[in-house]
């Protein structure tokens, strides 16, 4: 880009004109703000405008013709069905988050003890649930869950447990749709905290041994501490990511029975594109917002530190 | 570990406490795998019955046997599938989104994240935030108001956006871009400012030190990026289900759903074997490239 616009300067007209522009397409914050243009513009144009445009949307009446101000707002507070999705938005986030978490220390370790040449493979295998597609692993567990054909039921037979409605009754449902985004999201959390295990210095482990620390004594005073940064962004990160989710309930249960699994993503859904309130949509998902702003600007914290530990 | 046993077969009290220990050792072991194989079995459980389901008929899905097991193996599912237009559409349209999305992020992330690490300016180190904080505005938050806005779009100047898959590749390099941006900024960041200096003094302009110099000693950290654009492009399942509806415009995820699944009528045979094939891409690429995933995924939280 620099360079064809150098290029052309020797053709004809003003040739003072020609330098002052030669000498602003050199200089080092131009090509900087050249480089990061395409960047800026689309966030600007596809992420902050639409998120600030949501508010506006959620201030119009359903055919977006008239402004009601807090109408919808006002009209979400007086419907059972709201106050359940904000129930059932923070049961699943922060049950899910919390089991992930469990699942993935836990898993961590195990990898972690056995010997370092087949730690690669079972990495590698344990990570699959992470990789495969959400839609296309949900369509597995929907057959796994299947109402008269589950497979899971089948198994649960042998032992003489009877038939679990895994996606019929609402209890059953909203533990369905944890369980399955606890096997999707745990992986992810093995591989972070696993490399958070490796950057223990194992002569940390050695003085502790030399003090006499049994295992328990070990985790809490050397492994916890050093591994207390990166466990607290993965699970923030975490939190955000399920507290938006969308695929996993959709597919499984669509929000139902009678709207029991619904959260804010899908229910927004179906209010705003399905339902064609698009208004009421837009104000269901901008109460996402808060606990994103909150988890942000615990992650922003530690970013800023970061950057001050780095420069 | 034999030999060990056996020279402590003669020690006295130091030996047996050594010996115990070993055992130990070996105990914990045994259970880490124990434990470790279970969990196998259930991260893998899903994927697995896909692959048995896909290589049954109908009439053995229907029928009450043991669901794990195949009594009559079949590529029906595949044959049928592979030999079915819509289908094939689905799979190209999936194909071209994610390449082209691919291309698309790396053209504006490389150069951003170069001049993000590098050319210090006014209002970089704000933008540089600001580009990981988008990457925590969830598509959950967007889909409603982008679709109003294509709706006003189409009002005033004509163009259709809505039940186009070409909008996809406006749509996702919003969750690509800014990931990709910060996992740049940090593989940048850590080439030495030495290399960058001397290849000023050599008479290097930026565009050539980006291509000559940056490119080939990051490549690690842009095929992590690129691998997270492909698989985050392909997995995507909210825009394309918001905006786009006939079968010629959709992609794999939201293809499979809304075709296979007819009314209450489940071809589970079908499905599970769309969902497989659907799903091999990503996996494949993981296969090969397990080392360079692995560091896209850690680089987001170590460098952030």
């Amino acid at each position: 880009m620099v360079d064809a616009a150098i290029k052309a300067s020797p053709l004809a007209g003003g040739l003072r004109g020609r330098a002052v522009l030669r000498r602003i397409m050199q200089r080092r914050s131009t090509i900087a703000f050249l480089m990061t243009l395409p960047l800026v513009l689309l966030i600007a144009l596809l992420v902050l405008y639409p998120a600030l445009y949501s508010i506006r949307l959620a201030t119009l009446n359903k055919s977006m013709e008239r402004f009601v101000g807090f109408g919808n707002f006002l009209f979400l507070f007086k419907r059972e069905t709201f106050w359940m999705v904000v129930q059932q938005s923070c049961i699943f986030a922060i049950t899910a988050v919390i089991f992930k978490a469990l699942i993935g220390f836990v898993v961590a370790h195990l990898v972690h003890n056995i010997p370092a040449r087949g730690q690669r493979k079972w990495r590698g295998t344990l990570l699959v649930p992470w990789v495969i597609p959400p839609a296309m692993s949900c369509l597995a567990w929907l057959w796994l869950f299947d109402p008269s054909y589950s497979a899971i039921n089948w198994l649960l037979h042998l032992v003489g447990v009877g038939p679990v409605a895994w996606t019929g009754e609402a209890a059953w449902a909203r533990f369905s749709v944890i369980l399955v985004n606890v096997w999707i999201g745990a992986p992810f959390f093995m591989i972070m905290y696993l490399a958070a295990l490796k950057s223990v210095p194992e002569q940390l482990y050695e003085a502790a041994a030399i003090d006499g620390a049994n295992w328990w004594q070990r985790l809490r005073y050397v492994t916890l501490p050093m591994m207390r940064n990166i466990m607290a962004i993965t699970a923030l990160f975490s939190l955000i990511v399920t507290f938006a989710n969308f695929d996993i309930v959709r597919i499984l249960t669509a929000g139902g029975p009678i709207d029991k699994t619904h959260v804010f993503a899908t229910w927004a859904f179906r209010v705003g594109i399905e339902g064609g309130d698009l208004p009421l949509g837009a104000s269901v998902s901008l109460f996402m917002v808060p606990i994103l702003t909150v988890a942000a600007i615990f992650i922003l914290r530690d970013v800023h530190r970061r950057a001050s530990e780095m420069s | 570990m034999t030999a060990a046993a056996v020279s402590t077969e003669s020690a006295h009290v130091r030996g047996r406490k050594y010996r115990s220990m070993s055992r130990d050792r070996r105990w914990a072991l045994r259970w880490s795998y124990l434990c470790l194989s279970m969990f196998a079995i259930f991260f893998l459980m899903p994927p697995l019955y896909m692959l048995i389901t896909s290589l049954k008929t109908s009439a053995e899905i229907s029928a009450a046997t043991n669901p794990w097991w195949v009594q009559h193996p079949t590529i029906g599912n595949y044959l049928e599938l592979l030999g079915s237009w819509q289908y094939l559409t689905y799979f190209r349209n999936s194909t071209l989104v994610s390449l082209i999305v691919v291309a698309i992020t790396m053209l504006i992330s490389v150069p951003a994240a170069f001049a993000l690490s590098r050319m210090r300016f006014w209002g970089s180190v704000v933008l540089a935030t600001g580009v990981f904080l988008t990457y925590l505005i969830p598509e959950t938050l967007l889909f409603i108001p982008l679709f109003k806005m294509f709706a006003v779009i189409n009002e005033y100047t004509g163009i259709q956006l809505i039940n186009r898959w070409w909008v996809l590749l406006l749509l996702y390099p919003t969750l690509t871009v800014p990931f990709c941006t910060w996992i740049m900024i940090g593989y940048f960041a850590s080439i030495p400012k030495e290399i960058d200096e001397a290849a000023l003094m050599d008479g290097a302009n930026y565009r050539q030190i980006l291509t000559r110099v940056f490119i080939p000693v990051a490549l690690p950290g842009l095929i992590a990026a690129t691998i997270f654009a492909f698989t985050v492009s392909w997995a995507q399942f909210l825009y394309p289900l918001a905006f786009t509806t006939s079968a010629d415009q959709l992609v794999l995820p939201v293809g499979i759903i809304t075709s296979l699944i007819k009314g209450d009528v489940f071809n589970w045979g079908q499905i599970m074997t769309g969902a497989l094939l659907g799903a091999a891409p990503p996996l494949i690429i993981y296969a090969f490239l397990m080392d360079y995933y692995i560091a896209g995924l850690t680089a987001g939280a170590t460098k952030g």
